[in-house]
């Protein structure tokens, strides 16, 4: 059931097939001793006639847009930007503080490849109770059923448990079943950082043949390169407002650009996103220029806050050009845990992998007790020269694929 | 072209009927899920669906009838007490598992769109075919004691909605407590096993003291039991207001359980 793309003048509404007015989402945090675990602490305060104390944070400030049929629109922004919440409004999950969104159709989302998917039920259960979540009438499964099944490549494992699976087969069989929802609008989330590149291909063109079909697709990526090989136009928000809505160049044109004047204010503690007990002083690297295969490393400093009882850890992003994370390193996984009443210094050594040429920014985070409590995006950068790291230099070809330098041996056996 | 409206939710709301008939797919789906992995991952399966009452049923026979010396109407204990526990063992089985079941789901609530309510729902249905596992065996036992319920049988589908609707109307408004506070978790087995002795399973209510009487009286099990008891082992029919009040009280306790659950569902993805 598709729209006419063509002269339908009467009802300017339907033209658009998202049509998104002064919607803000305000979430209420209580201080932590007023948020009520306890159904009895509760009622007893309730009973006390205890107030309570919030302060409210504008997810999403009176953003207004509309997305015609036919249109891919990526939704690009840092981290609390407000990216997921509007995606959560989008498909109902959470309701809007204010505002009136249109829908002209259902929507189908990719939110979370998988989410539904139960380890003890067979391929052939899941795809039946996820497509069924996700919206569609039994008998629109039992007619692709064959198509999920094709595009995942999963058809001699249907009847094995899908805990058996690997990573990548779980993933592809996901994604397939959304894929195929008929639904008018769908909307991604970051769903192509995953998988092999064949089947990357596979979803960038499944998206594009949506689109064709005169539906509407909202991607929402940390790779400006998907955005901007996929995308007809595109939305920055930054802190919940929405910067631009434009053309992908104008946007991403933008959205590096501020990269760059944000900078000296991300600086300032306040500035920054997270709950801020607990906050970086200076960060910065060892050396500012480096050679692939040289160790990166990154200094830091994080103010103290005795009173914040439980310990916490760091985790960094190094970043690329096209804004895609190329390694995260988190301090949980080789146990290296802080503690806050004292300063602390520190800094972080990155022997593998080798970067390639180019510009690179590192983004790092301070969680505690589960909650991040500074994220401090864009907080150094470094430049790799063009060498090349490996004994024996060939032509450009030897080496211009992947996204780093592997370090890596070849034997005869 | 169906055409969806979002707005800010008003202060006030009641259950959409309409979203939920459209997403009753979901509900079955849910309810197989759960049939499915409770029939599969454990090995005994229906074993163990109908040894889990049997042997409450024997234990209750040594402590309420051998021991106590409590009366049972006349019938045989054995088929006395496993009707009780029939009865109870439906309306004990939805509520805690309704009561966890969208923290459970954390996943599916806090990401993908669907009337919430279908997920504490969902769990009837893997209740009921618990429910229809044990009745068989009620209905071997019968014959094996020689106890012919006669046509009272045919109410019983009636009672068992009945039960479904008073324990799924709990299970609501405990699942969405359960969201926001922990204690919930203890407060409900709590609850069951103050009920599971402050209703009449193992005994008649005759042989109830009158001065604890009007305690029973005003439990809605109490009124549901007795007439279980009256479909399946002979035993007098409760009074007419216990009758009507056992049709009308699980009514609104469901609806009543609907709304506020209908009340707290906007918070749930903020929360879980």
């Amino acid at each position: 059931m598709l729209p006419q793309l063509t002269s339908n003048v009467s009802a300017v509404a339907d033209d658009y097939s998202i049509s998104i007015s002064h919607v803000s989402k305000t979430y209420r945090i209580l201080r932590q001793e007023d948020t009520d675990a306890y159904a009895a602490e509760a009622l007893i305060k309730r009973l006390k006639g205890k107030k309570k104390y919030s302060e409210e944070f504008d997810a999403l400030h009176d953003v207004s847009f509309d997305v015609g049929w036919g249109e891919v629109v990526g939704i690009i922004g840092r981290n609390g930007a407000g990216k997921s919440t509007l995606l959560k409004i989008i498909n109902r999950i959470t309701a809007p503080t204010t505002g009136r969104i249109e829908l002209g159709g259902r929507v189908g989302s990719l939110l979370e490849v998988g989410t539904g998917f139960h380890p003890e039920l067979t391929g052939r259960e899941n795809v039946y109770l996820n497509g069924t979540l996700l919206g569609m009438r039994r008998k629109e499964i039992d007619q692709r059923f064959d198509a999920i099944v094709e595009f995942a490549g999963t058809e001699r494992f249907l009847d094995t448990q899908v805990k058996r699976y690997s990573t990548g087969m779980y993933i592809r069989l996901a994604f397939a079943v959304a894929a195929h929802l008929d639904s008018e609008i769908l909307v991604v989330d970051e769903v192509l950082a995953v998988g092999d590149s064949d089947f990357q291909t596979k979803c960038l063109r499944k998206m594009r043949e949506v689109a064709r079909d005169g539906r509407t697709v909202i991607v929402v990526s940390h790779q400006l390169q998907t955005v901007s090989d996929l995308c007809s136009s595109a939305i920055y928000l930054s802190a919940g407002h929405l910067i631009l809505h434009g053309t992908v160049e104008e946007v991403l044109e933008e959205y590096k650009r501020s990269f760059a004047r944000n900078a000296p204010l991300m600086k300032e503690a306040a500035h920054r996103p997270g709950t801020g007990e607990i906050r970086f002083d200076e960060v910065g690297v060892a050396a500012d220029i480096t050679k692939p295969g040289q160790d990166v490393e990154v200094e830091f400093t994080v103010g103290a806050n005795p009173g914040f009882g439980s310990r916490f850890h760091l985790s960094c992003f190094i970043n690329n050009e096209d804004g895609m994370v190329i390694a995260q390193c988190d301090s949980r996984v080789v146990d290296f845990w802080l503690d806050p009443s004292t300063d602390n210094q520190g800094r972080l050594k990155l022997r593998t992998p080798w970067l390639k040429p180019g510009a690179y920014t590192v983004d790092l985070f301070i969680y505690a007790g589960g909650r991040a409590t500074d994220i401090w995006e864009q907080a150094c950068h470094f430049q790799v020269l063009p060498v090349t790291p490996y004994p024996y230099p060939t032509t450009p070809d030897g080496t211009d694929h992947g996204v780093v330098y592997p370090d890596f041996d070849y034997s005869q056996s | 072209m169906a055409k969806i409206v979002i707005t800010p939710p008003g202060r006030f709301s009641l259950p959409k009927v309409a979203d939920l008939w459209e997403a009753r797919e979901v509900l079955y789906r849910f309810g197989a899920r759960d049939v499915t992995l409770r029939y599969r991952q454990t090995a005994l399966g229906v074993v163990w669906v109908i040894l889990q009452p049997l042997l409450t049923a024997l234990v209750f026979v040594l402590v309420f009838h051998k021991v106590a010396k409590l009366p049972t109407g006349g019938q045989p204990p054995m088929v006395f007490i496993f009707t009780g526990l029939l009865a109870w063992n439906l309306f004990s089985g939805i509520i805690p598992r309704a009561q966890g079941s969208l923290v459970s789901n954390r996943d599916l609530v806090s990401k993908v769109f669907f009337p919430r309510m279908l997920v504490p729902l969902a769990v009837v249905y893997s209740c009921i075919v618990d429910f229809l596992v044990s009745t068989v065996f009620l209905i071997v036992l019968l014959v094996v004691f020689g106890v012919n319920p006669g046509f009272a049988v045919l109410l019983a589908p009636l009672w068992t909605l009945m039960v479904i609707l008073l324990a799924s109307g709990i299970g609501l408004v405990t699942a969405a407590l359960t969201v926001r506070y922990r204690d919930v978790n203890y407060f409900v087995p709590f609850m069951l096993q103050f009920l599971l002795y402050a209703s009449p399973i193992a005994y008649s209510i005759a042989s109830v003291p009158s001065k604890w009487r009007v305690v029973y009286d005003l439990n809605p099990l109490t009124w549901l039991l007795q007439e279980f008891q009256w479909s399946f082992v002979r035993q007098p029919l409760p009074p007419l207001w216990e009758i009507v009040a056992s049709i009308v009280v699980p009514i609104a306790v469901f609806v009543w359980g609907a709304i506020i659950f209908e009340q707290m569902e906007r918070g749930f993805a903020d929360l879980i």
